[in-house]
């Protein structure tokens, strides 16, 4: 493992190290030089702008966005004025500030947003120099004008300017100068020569470090940390002094033998560490001052930025992005050389435990007997968050679940956790991601920011995939990506659409747009199928309406296309579509029985049509209508060749015009009764002749005819005519019915008579009945 | 006051206290005085989940049947409409409106916009306060029982293609494991069934965002179309209380019972008239009586009745044994306990004499003989002499299209002749106005022409042991006591897929009519159930197209198995009969 702590330096109690991040998927021919640069904390894009200054109108300058890793986002020509400064907002937009004051902001994609102004008096005297802050209020903007005029405006999206008072004596662009955040209270820190003042709303306050190097003549350069806690301050007798930003305290001053002013100064200092440190870089070469009298010195190559985050200090070059950073305390702990801390020896006992070698337990027995295991354990976990290569966070992480086998008690989250996050780190640190995000700043930034900015950059599958991972709730995690994602999709068809010259119609009409299949995505058909309708896809209504089963969706649909539709295409429609069909059926018969007869015409059902024409008849009231309807039944139950139906209905059709004859010549009711009941009213009024016809026309079965005629003469108690009957000719049911049905009549003499011709089986029925 | 409901093994009252709490929330949306006008269907079904006390307690001052003409004149604020969504019914409404009163609307089962539109177009939907919906799909009817009390559920999926019951089905499983928790296993024999299942599982992905974490009551829900097992309902059921179904006719737990038998046999009271209303009684497991002989086979029911009367005049005589004051007490405290069984008992003993005077009639007795012929496959293929002999007499017709059908259904159709005498002896002796109905009846393959010759319902009956010759009748130890000798087939299905598994009779299971099937569903992690040693699966079966009382006996019967292994859950459209389920097909024209 010697290899981990190669690249580290120690400066006073702490190491710092400088390790790369990405090598630049850019191509730039000059590096960085003449550009104006720059990139977002937290592993945001970097925008560079090419020789702003140039002014020809015939060469454009070139503005270029890049993710961190130098894959291009953005590329167009710089229309508008000259551009003093660019900036990134805390929701990744970038802020251009020219000349004249306008400020205009850009999306990550070179999308112009909206512009707006620091002021009109800044036309003539123009701004000399810019500076793009954060505060807890969002991201602000501060100038200084020609005319050595301060103007402010602590949050863009709310948009306040505050012209700050004049400094003394100040002619001209000051020397340096610096934004603190301080009491709610964005303020700005000026030099002028070996004055500082604090320029805030009201006044300006003439303030003098403590303590600082009385060989200084004049403040070159200065910086505030990330937190806005510390300042420092370079003098031009090369003092770096560092101290907080209240300018009440001083922390360390550091000569560093360099008298040329810096290009650029950063704070490098991690949270909750000892030792302040200042990164100060000159052409050629960087420095890191810290407490002690040392320094660290790195070189550099080409012209390089430096963008001061967290935790550290990224350094990009023409080629190169570094991380430059101090040796964060538990990494520091395991890796030192011949460090005995728990960490260290657990790391020790399981490399041990690979090699299958013995000494491991002697590692182990080692931090159990100091009963550091847990400890060791949660220094492991805490390292491997804090490197960045993937075998070592992994060497890491396998060590500290050895550990834990020992462990009873061990909480399990942190690890678990650990191993969450630094998957999710990786996968965006990825060269295509290209979101160098450490550890500490992931947690000051939260999972929810991440998912925000990978949306941004439309990253929707990898963004779902880490909501998923992480186990987001899906309505702030997976749901609301889709949603942006669906937005994005809609943006794009909204482009498309007005690109076309033909496509006039507005959006949520047009007919031809991809949107129903967009809406496929909508589950809940409740909601789909009336869009559908007003988007006038009426056919796509439909079945999406049969699919989810809701039948008044259907009807909904069905008297919808009714309305629109002429008949034709309304009936070639519910053709193709059964359910809708017999749906629309139903409602026919319940509303309109004539639309009824046309569907069933429409399809050739003629089993159907007779059905219709018999329900028809019954409706009738005069004879001649009621056969009208059944001839019609009939030829209908003939095209559909259903003999038997078409034959019965002939007879029904026979048996009401003999009905109606004979109700006329003998005045008896029968129209209405079936040919049963027809018979044995006959019989019953004693017109056996007509029934007798009608027996034979209708070639009723024998055995139903004896039946019928028993039953009807013992009605009106005719044993006479029964008696005749039964001798007519061998009865086709026996003579047991003739037995019971005298007995229940209570008539036994006449049920004796037959009891004779029973059939022997039926015999002791037959006495049992008479007694 | 609805107890029995939580007896079972799922507690079915927290089902009928959500309808409730929607009733309440409902009219509690309508301040001040009201009536209520019902469409008439609703009033049994709500019966089941609200008494008229509930309605009272929310100001519910009138209520009225909705008919044609102006709402009567009641001195009440608000007028609430309960009504299904039918147009013919909103045309109604329309007429009733009359203001100066508020209006609202309470559509049962679901709003539909197709009547709201309607309301539109007849100029009268702005009238109204409050257009809402009440979902009642599924009503505990019994501590196992659930019912969607849709009448012509049956009909309109398989006759008239309109699945909006099904729909509502879907609807009404997912309100069940809204409350009860997702079921993890679907299993499903037919069409309808099939439909109902991609429905439920579509409306499961419109909720994706939301993930029930009740912990699963039910483990698996069956859902079996009526006419894969189109022949149980057409034979006479033999449990008590399918007997009194199908003599009596049970409509939303309340039979209504001819008058004499009942009357107050009370000493020098004699010279009193009979009473000649109708003697209406609640039938359910509430009645610790009826609940122990109500699935019984008749036969067995009145062995029951007299080991009761023992046991209760037992304890009337134990007053005697009473001796101290504390002694006495006791009895006292359980008197109002044994006089409501004595008067259970006596209810009882008078409808089992009144079930025995038809069970032993002859034609009772006939008409059994040829259904269990054709059940066990005797000339099934002939014309029957014997319902030649009813049609001859003109018995009442729905007795002859279920014995023509269960004789198609026995012979997988029948021989064209055959079908062509049946259907002119009917026509000729009933009417020709029937020939809509027998047409319905082919169209939902009730009756229907033999197309191969080859009737594989033996095969049905001997794989899945649909006849027992030796049913026991008293101490069954098989389904098929409910029958007498048949074991439903839908039971048998049922039995047979919690062991061994639908597998085995993969074979039967393709002549049945639909396709057969098994889905899951996700539960989410920590909600797969741990299951104890002993501890019984709780299956619910959903019979789509309805039920007979005799089928559920049967189930109930299988629960209380011991080694079952398998408690069931019951659920259905309707509760039917074979009468009830012929007539509901009937197309009657109206009369001249």
């Amino acid at each position: 493992m010697a290899f981990v702590t190669a690249n580290w330096n120690p400066l006073g109690e702490a190491f710092y190290r400088k390790i790369e991040l990405y090598e630049m998927g850019w191509n730039l021919k000059d590096g960085l030089r003449e550009c104006l640069v720059a990139a977002a904390p937290y592993g945001g894009p970097i925008a560079l702008l090419k020789e702003p200054q140039r002014r020809s109108p015939s060469v454009r300058p070139q503005l270029e966005i890049y993710s961190s890793s130098g894959v291009a986002m953005a590329s167009f020509p710089w229309k508008s004025g000259v551009v003093k400064q660019l900036g990134w907002t805390v929701c990744d937009d970038l802020l251009c500030i020219q000349e004249d004051g306008t400020v205009l902001i850009y999306d990550l994609f070179g999308n112009f947003k909206r512009h707006f102004s620091m002021g009109n008096e800044v036309g003539q005297s123009q701004v000399v120099e810019a500076k793009v802050f954060h505060s807890p209020y969002g991201t602000g903007v501060a100038i200084v004008t020609g005319a050595s005029r301060f103007t402010l405006a602590t949050n863009i999206d709310d948009l306040k300017l505050r012209r700050l008072p004049e400094v003394p004596g100040l002619q001209g662009a000051p020397t340096c100068w610096a934004v603190l955040t301080q009491d709610r209270q964005s303020k700005v820190l000026v030099a002028t020569g070996a004055d500082l003042f604090i320029l805030d709303y009201t006044a300006c306050t003439a303030v003098s470090p403590p303590g600082l190097s009385p060989q200084a003549t004049s403040i070159v350069h200065m910086c505030v940390s990330f937190s806005y806690k510390y300042l420092a301050l370079f003098t031009d007798s090369g003092h770096l002094w560092m101290g907080t930003a209240n300018l009440k305290e001083k922390l360390s001053e550091v000569e560093t033998k360099v008298r040329n002013p810096p290009k650029q100064m950063a704070w490098c200092r991690r949270p909750k560490s000892q030792q302040p440190s200042v990164v100060i870089m000159w052409d050629g070469h960087i420095l890191v001052a810290g407490e002690c009298k040392n320094t660290i010195s790195y070189h550099l190559e080409g012209v390089s930025i430096l963008v001061p985050e967290l935790d550290g200090v990224r350094i990009i070059n023409g080629t190169h992005h570094e991380l430059l950073q101090e040796v964060p305390a538990s990494c520091e702990e395991i890796f030192k050389i011949a460090s005995m801390a728990p960490g260290a020896l657990l790391l020790e006992a399981h490399k041990e435990y690979e090699k299958e070698s013995q000494k491991a337990d002697e590692y182990l027995r080692e931090i159990k007997e100091q009963n550091l295991l847990g400890e060791a354990v949660k220094q492991c976990v805490e390292a491997a968050g804090h490197e960045l290569e993937a075998e070592t966070q992994k060497t890491l992480l396998r060590a500290a679940s050895f550990g834990k086998c020992f462990l009873s008690n061990f909480p399990p989250e942190p690890f678990v956790s650990m191993c969450r996050d630094l998957r999710v780190l990786n996968a965006v640190r990825d060269y295509t991601v290209g979101i160098p995000l450490t550890h500490t700043q992931f947690k000051q930034m939260t999972v929810q920011v991440l998912i925000d900015r990978l949306v941004y950059r439309k990253l929707y599958p990898l963004a779902i995939e880490i909501c998923r991972y992480l186990k987001t709730p899906e309505y702030q995690g997976v749901s609301r990506v889709l949603k942006h994602w669906a937005c994005y999709v809609c943006l794009c068809i909204t482009v498309w659409c007005v690109c076309l010259p033909q496509v006039k119609i507005s959006l949520s009409l047009s007919p031809s747009l991809p949107l129903p299949q967009l809406l496929e995505f909508e589950p809940r058909s409740g909601e789909q199928v009336p869009l559908l309708l007003k988007m006038k896809r009426s056919q796509l209504a439909l079945s999406k309406a049969i699919e989810s089963g809701d039948t008044d969706l259907v009807y909904t649909v069905v008297t919808y296309l009714k309305n629109e539709m002429n008949r034709g295409d309304f009936f070639m429609t519910l053709r193709n579509q059964p359910v809708a069909l017999s749906l629309y059926r139903q409602f026919c018969k319940h509303q309109e029985q004539d639309t009824l007869k046309d569907l069933f015409n429409q399809d050739d059902d003629h089993q159907e049509l007779g059905n219709f024409y018999v329900k028809a008849s019954y409706k009738e009231k005069r004879l001649e209508a009621q056969i009208g309807h059944l001839q019609s039944a009939v030829d209908e139950y003939n095209k559909a060749k259903n003999e038997f139906a078409a034959k019965a209905t002939e007879e029904e059709m026979r048996l009401l015009r003999f009905q109606k004859k004979l109700e006329e010549e003998k005045g008896e009711s029968l129209v209405g009764f079936s040919l049963h009941d027809t018979i044995r009213t006959l019989l019953a009024v004693g017109l056996h002749k007509h029934a007798e016809q009608l027996y034979k026309d209708f070639r009723v079965p024998d055995k139903r005819y004896w039946w019928l005629k028993l039953t009807a003469l013992a009605e009106k108690e005719d044993w006479e005519e029964i008696e005749k009957f039964a001798k007519s000719k061998k009865s086709p049911i026996g003579y047991l019915p003739f037995v019971e049905i005298c007995v229940k009549h209570h008539n036994k003499y006449e049920a004796k008579k037959y009891v004779s011709r029973v059939t022997p089986e039926q015999k002791v029925k037959a006495h049992l009945a008479v007694g | 006051m609805a107890a029995h409901l939580s007896y079972g093994r799922v507690n079915l009252n927290i089902l009928r206290e959500a309808a409730r709490k929607e009733l309440r929330e409902f009219l509690d949306k309508c301040a001040g005085s009201k009536a209520i006008v019902w469409d008439e269907y609703l009033t049994g079904p709500f019966g089941l989940i609200a008494q008229y006390s509930l309605l009272k307690e929310h100001e519910v001052e009138k209520m009225f049947t909705l008919k044609g003409g102006r709402v009567p004149p009641a001195d009440v604020k608000n007028i609430i409409f309960f009504v299904r969504p039918r147009l013919e019914l909103m045309d109604i409404i329309a007429e009733n409106l009359q203001p100066p009163r508020e209006f609202h609307i309470l559509f049962v089962p679901r709003r539909s916009l197709l009547c709201e539109q309607r309301l539109k177009e007849q100029g009268v939907l702005n009238s109204f306060t409050n257009i809402d919906e009440y979902i009642l799909d599924l009503i505990p009817y019994d501590g196992d029982l659930l019912s969607m009390e849709s009448e012509s559920a049956f009909r309109e999926c398989y006759l008239e293609n309109d699945q909006t019951s099904l729909y509502h089905t879907a609807k009404g499983l997912m309100t069940l494991q809204a409350l009860y928790g997702t079921i993890p296993q679907i299993f499903g024999k037919g069409e309808c069934a099939r439909h109902v299942a991609n429905m439920m599982l579509r409306m499961k992905r419109e909720f994706a965002g939301s993930q029930n974490q009740i912990l699963p009551v039910f483990d698996t829900l069956l859902l079996l179309d009526r006419n894969v097992d189109l022949l149980t309902p057409l034979a006479t059921q033999l449990t008590y209380e399918g007997l009194i179904d199908e003599i009596y006719g049970i409509t939303n737990g309340y039979v209504k019972l001819p008058p004499e038998k009942f009357a107050q046999k009370k000493p020098g009271e004699g010279g009193k008239d009979l009473p000649t209303e109708p003697k209406k009684l609640q039938l359910n497991s509430a009645e610790e009586l009826y609940a122990e002989i109500r699935d019984k086979n008749f036969n067995a029911v009145g062995a029951a009745l007299s080991k009761k009367a023992k046991i209760i005049s037992a304890a009337f005589e134990e007053r005697h044994n009473a001796k101290t004051v504390g002694e006495i007490k006791q009895f006292v405290s359980q008197l109002p306990h044994m006089q409501a069984a004595r008067n259970s008992l006596a209810n009882h003993t008078s409808i089992a004499e009144l079930i025995k005077d038809i069970t032993t009639s002859e034609v009772f007795f006939d008409n059994l003989t040829v259904e269990q012929e054709f059940m066990t496959g005797v000339d099934t293929d002939k014309v029957n002499t014997y319902i030649e002999d009813c049609i001859s007499r003109k018995d009442p017709l729905i007795k002859i299209l279920r014995l023509v059908c269960m004789q198609s259904v026995c012979n997988n159709g029948l021989k064209q002749k055959v079908l062509d005498h049946y259907k002119r002896e009917i026509l000729q002796t009933y009417g020709y106005e029937h020939i809509l109905t027998l047409n319905n009846l082919e169209k939902v393959g009730l009756l229907k022409p033999q197309t191969t010759t080859r009737n594989n319902y033996p095969t049905i009956r001997k794989t899945l042991k649909l006849w027992m010759e030796d049913a026991n009748e008293q101490n069954p130890n098989d389904i098929s006591y409910v029958y007498s000798g048949y074991a439903p087939l839908s039971v048998r299905l049922t039995q047979l897929l919690a062991r061994p598994g639908w597998r085995s009779i993969e074979e039967v299971l393709k002549m049945l009519p639909g396709p057969h099937f098994e889905e899951r569903q996700q539960l989410p992690t920590g909600l797969h159930k741990k299951r104890q040693q002993g501890e019984n699966r709780t299956t619910l079966v959903f019979f789509l197209g309805g039920v007979t009382y005799a089928e559920i006996a049967a189930l109930r019967f299988l629960s209380q198995m011991e080694d079952g292994g398998t408690e069931y859950v019951i659920a259905t459209t309707k509760l039917i009969n074979g009468t009830s389920w012929i007539k509901s097909l009937m197309d009657r024209p109206e009369p001249f």
